[in-house]
């Protein structure tokens, strides 16, 4: 009895302390940032738009459930409280289209911010902290990432490659974008490095570890996470590219691929040109949001701005 | 009310206050600051690192930096008897008043230059814009050579140069020369060799103290350092917290040390003869212009503090009655 | 103190830079010459010179930020310039302070995380009420009372004051025998300037620690290193050194005599001596130095035999790099002065 009363108090202590370190160190420092992203009115404007589209992305299909199946009878219909959007070609719900279509944008956009997020800090770092030929040998690759153009050769690996998810998609488009950001964090490195506070390290002969991940890294956490938003933003424009040529045609509902559809169709017919045009006031909403947080973030996070 | 100007001063700030409206508050950098400026006399404004100092003189070419303004009283110029009154000029004048009349020698001589231009054309440039387009090329290179003989340059290679390829201190005399282009009547100057080693400013103060002899040119000197004031200036205005504590002969304030402010920033200087003993640091901070203290803005750190000055601000210096220190028992201790 | 071993030694110690954008060898330029300085325990040394000189340089390779091109460096009697890095700073013996405290501190860390973090890693068995009791005192050493009140902040919310005072803390906190500063108080205003003065001279007398002082002013450099020595430094040279009140009182180099001379002195009564004793008011371009004396193009004393050597000479109060020390005005640069 004694043992398992032990065993139990045991277990709650470090039940207590896991929850205490997830709270000090993980919780707090989100609900930190998210009280800055919520001071500045620009990005506060942005975050919000950005999180009525991932609510929309979650529970909109649930609301407003999509089915592929067509009814020619009522193709073409115009806006209606049955149809706010109209329907298609094929008398398809525009509007259900779109909202299905919301959750696959924000997924492939997340993705490819994270991943190239992830690669180009990690080289970005390695890059400019450790310098000389390892600088050299990160430094070549991006730059042939960086001078090929992209869009022909995604259309090229799109045509090779099966994209079968947001995935797969999202690994296509961050083949290039990580190589931008690797560069930047590494110039944001190679002067940081130099930095009076970085050399007091040496001298007083604290680990590499220490300077990389306590030192270097919360400077250039809110450089990390503008670009996460503009990585996220330039996902969305390559993906609808991609889909709009109609390369990637595994999710019809995606919103490049309506507007495919509907040019395929012809624009002739002031219809299509209407459905068009949904999609397209979507993106330039979203891309308007992205744009105001990232804006907004640099003038909340920018250690220059804020010593003012 | 227009006071007629005293013949000797060539500028005279009369109870001016100068603010920087911010989006939530508005800072005053500036109150009620009176200081005169005698002709052909180098005058020095002494305080540290947001006294006010540099927002007074750049008032003097309304060269504030945005978003501050002029809120209260004036700034005259006596021009050979009459009074310009440089607050109310309009833009064109203005433009035409600065460095025709008063110009100014920046502290950082390495940003006020344009890298991209050749020291020549600098001068040139200038010289077009303030209505010497048609003067021959010969004859603007000839002014050029002088100026630039004058503050002791090898005028050959210095012409024909970019900034970066001198030193600061040639570059500093170079901004001297660009001073005098326009034969000014004063000069002001902003910390002219806080960057500069002890021999370099030892001859840029050499120099300009020749230029204050041979040319009459009155200047205005921002320092913090009193040993540069001893040195150089013959009036000196002490400035705390955006007002003027003391001002006075150079000779009478360091010899009496009337007001407790400068008998502090004195008696903190160390210097390389006499014993070390006799130094003494001011204990506490300088002022937050955003949370100022009440009565005396000194008083926290005032060695003489009295229950009066914790209550009452003391009286600002005015144009008329310059010899009385902004202290309630000035003189007395 | 002559009879004490020194703490460090630099025995002709020579310092190389490559020239940006050069792959030449022989475009390097060369900082440091041949530069011999013991630093004795507990004792006050100032380098003093005009920027370019070499000074800066010459304290990041006693810090070991820098490892001298050649020559040797001896800590307690060990030679330790092959494993500089290493040797030095594991017992974190010796210590910087910079210039410029708002660089000098990260600025997404707090003054806390700043000064805990190097007291843990160096001393890892120690617990956490242990370090923050450590840095509390430390606080108080340097006058940031109470410390709680300081330790909560980022770098940008303090004054440039408090800011030089953390990284005395910061410097004092691994319990280093030597520390050098460079220009610590340049950047700070003239009321603070003397209460960080004071402070380094208590820490020094308090902690019997050896300070480099490194400045180009010379009034602070007497004030605060009134009984130590003074090390004059010329386009990578030593030129002279000596107790600094003997230097000051009768400096021998000419260069040392112009630069005295230039000093301007806090007093509108005094009158210096018109000229200075230069030639040029150009300062030296370590670049196109030739061999010989440095000095030679700016000495009013020069000598033909000036370009081709110049050595050593030990006088009365101080070691002179110079040929023509007959020739140079002995005593005081000042005239009389009456107060």
């Amino acid at each position: 009895m004694a043992n398992i009363k032990e065993f139990g108090s045991k277990v709650w202590s470090i039940i207590c302390l896991v929850s205490k370190f997830i709270y000090e160190s993980i919780l707090i420092p989100i609900w930190n940032f998210i009280k800055k992203i919520f001071k500045n009115p620009k990005s506060a404007v942005g975050m919000s738009i950005l999180i009525v589209f991932i609510l929309i992305g979650i529970f909109g299909p649930l609301i407003f459930p999509y089915s592929a199946e067509t009814d020619v009878a009522n193709k073409y219909l115009w806006p209606s409280l049955e149809h706010p959007f109209g329907t298609d070609w094929l008398g398809r719900d525009v509007f259900r289209q779109i909202i299905a279509g919301t959750g696959n944008m924000l997924q492939i956009s997340f993705y490819t911010a994270i991943i190239s997020v992830l690669i180009g800090t990690i080289l970005g770092i390695l890059a400019g902290y450790v310098g000389g030929v390892v600088d050299k040998i990160i430094m070549s690759i991006t730059n042939i990432f960086l001078s090929i153009p992209s869009f022909p050769v995604y259309l090229l690996l799109a045509a090779v490659i099966v994209i079968n998810g947001s995935l797969s998609f999202a690994l296509i488009i961050s083949l290039f974008s990580w190589a931008g950001l690797c560069r930047a964090i590494r110039i944001q490195v190679v002067s940081l490095k130099e930095r009076d506070f970085i050399q007091i390290c040496h001298v007083m002969h604290m680990s590499r570890t220490h300077i990389i991940f306590n030192e270097l890294m919360p400077n250039l956490f809110s450089y990390i996470a503008i670009n996460f938003v503009i990585s996220m933003r330039n996902a969305i424009v390559a993906s609808v590219g991609i889909m709009f040529v109609g390369l990637a045609a595994y999710d019809p509902t995606n919103w490049g691929a309506i507007m495919q559809a509907a040019r395929d169709k012809g624009l002739v017919n002031v219809q299509n040109v209407i459905i068009l045009l949904y999609p397209l006031i979507n993106i330039v909403i979203f891309q308007a949001s992205t744009l105001l947080l990232s804006n907004g973030l640099d003038e909340t996070l920018n250690p220059r701005l804020k010593v003012m | 009310m227009v006071i007629n100007m005293n013949k000797e001063n060539i500028v005279e700030f009369r109870d001016v206050s100068i603010a920087y409206p911010l989006k939530k508050f508005t800072l005053q950098a500036v109150t009620n600051a009176s200081l005169p400026l005698k002709k052909g006399m180098i005058t020095a404004l002494v305080g540290e690192s947001g006294s006010g100092k540099t927002t007074l003189a750049s008032s003097l070419i309304q060269c504030i930096s945005e978003p501050g303004k002029v809120v209260g009283g004036d700034i005259v110029f006596n021009d050979n008897g009459n009074e310009i009154f440089i607050n109310k000029l309009k833009d064109k004048e203005l433009r035409k008043f600065r460095w025709e009349k008063v110009s100014m020698v920046f502290q950082a001589a390495q940003s006020a230059l344009n890298p991209v231009m050749k020291v020549k054309d600098h001068f040139i440039e200038t010289m077009n814009q303030h209505g010497m387009k048609k003067v021959t090329m010969e004859e603007k290179e000839a002014k050029i050579k002088k100026l630039l003989n004058f503050v002791k340059l090898d005028v050959d290679r210095v012409m024909d140069s970019y900034p970066h390829e001198l030193s600061g201190g040639m570059k500093q005399r170079v901004m001297i020369a660009f001073a005098l282009l326009l034969d000014p009547e004063v000069i002001i100057l902003d910390e002219p060799t806080t960057a500069l080693d002890v021999i370099t400013q030892y001859f840029i103060f050499t120099l300009l103290k020749k230029i204050n002899k041979e040319m009459g040119i009155s200047m205005l000197l921002m320092t913090h350092d009193i040993s540069v004031v001893a040195k150089f200036a013959d009036y000196v205005a002490v400035m705390y917290g955006g007002r003027i504590m003391e001002y006075g002969d150079v000779h009478y304030i360091f010899k009496n040390r009337y007001h407790p402010y400068t008998r502090g920033l004195i008696g903190a200087t160390p210097s390389i003869l006499g014993s070390t003993k006799d130094i003494e640091a001011i204990e506490g901070n300088p002022p937050n212009l955003l949370d100022l203290p009440k009565g005396c803005i000194f008083n926290p750190r005032c060695k003489y503090c009295q229950k009066i000055c914790q209550e009452q601000e003391p009286e600002s210096l005015s144009i008329d009655n310059m010899s009385k220190g902004k202290c309630h028992f000035y003189k007395e201790i | 103190m002559e009879n004490t071993a020194p703490l460090m030694s630099l025995k002709k110690v020579n310092m190389y830079f490559k020239k940006p954008g050069s792959v030449l060898k022989d475009s390097n330029i060369h900082v440091l010459r041949d530069i011999d300085l013991d630093i004795y325990p507990g004792e006050i040394v100032a380098l003093v010179g005009e920027s370019g000189c070499g000074k800066t340089t010459l304290g990041k390779i006693i810090t070991g930020l820098y490892r001298p091109t050649k020559g040797d460096i001896f800590f307690n009697g060990e030679n330790v310039s092959g494993l500089f890095n290493k040797k030095i700073n594991s017992f974190n013996q010796v210590q910087f302070i910079q210039q410029d405290g708002y660089a000098a501190l990260n600025p997404v860390r707090t003054i806390y995380q700043s000064l805990y973090a190097p007291i843990k890693t160096h001393n890892k068995k120690l617990k956490k009420a242990e370090i923050d009791k450590k840095i509390d005192e430390l606080m108080n050493l340097v006058g940031l009372i109470p410390a709680e009140q300081f330790l909560i902040k980022y770098p940008h919310q303090l004054s440039g004051g408090q800011r030089q005072r953390i990284l005395m803390a910061r410097a004092i906190s691994l319990e280093p025998k030597l520390i050098v500063a460079d220009e610590p108080v340049s950047m700070i205003d003239v009321s603070l300037r003397l209460s960080l003065l004071n402070l380094m001279k208590d820490l020094n007398k308090k902690l019997n620690m050896s300070f480099v002082y490194i400045s180009h002013d010379l009034s602070t450099t007497r004030y605060i290193a009134e009984s130590g020595r003074v090390v004059v430094m010329y386009l990578g040279e030593i030129i002279e050194t000596g107790k600094i009140g003997d230097v000051i009182a009768n400096p021998r180099h000419p260069y040392t005599r112009a630069l005295i001379q230039a000093v301007p002195i806090p007093d509108p009564d005094y009158k210096a001596n018109e000229d200075l004793p230069l030639k040029s008011m150009e300062l030296g371009n370590i670049e196109h130095r030739h061999i010989g004396c440095g000095f030679c193009n700016r000495c009013p004393y020069f000598e033909d035999i000036c370009t081709q050597k110049v050595n050593y000479v030990h006088t009365e109060t101080s070691d002179v790099l110079c040929n023509n020390l007959n020739k140079v005005p002995t005593g005081a640069v000042y005239k009389t002065y009456n107060k």
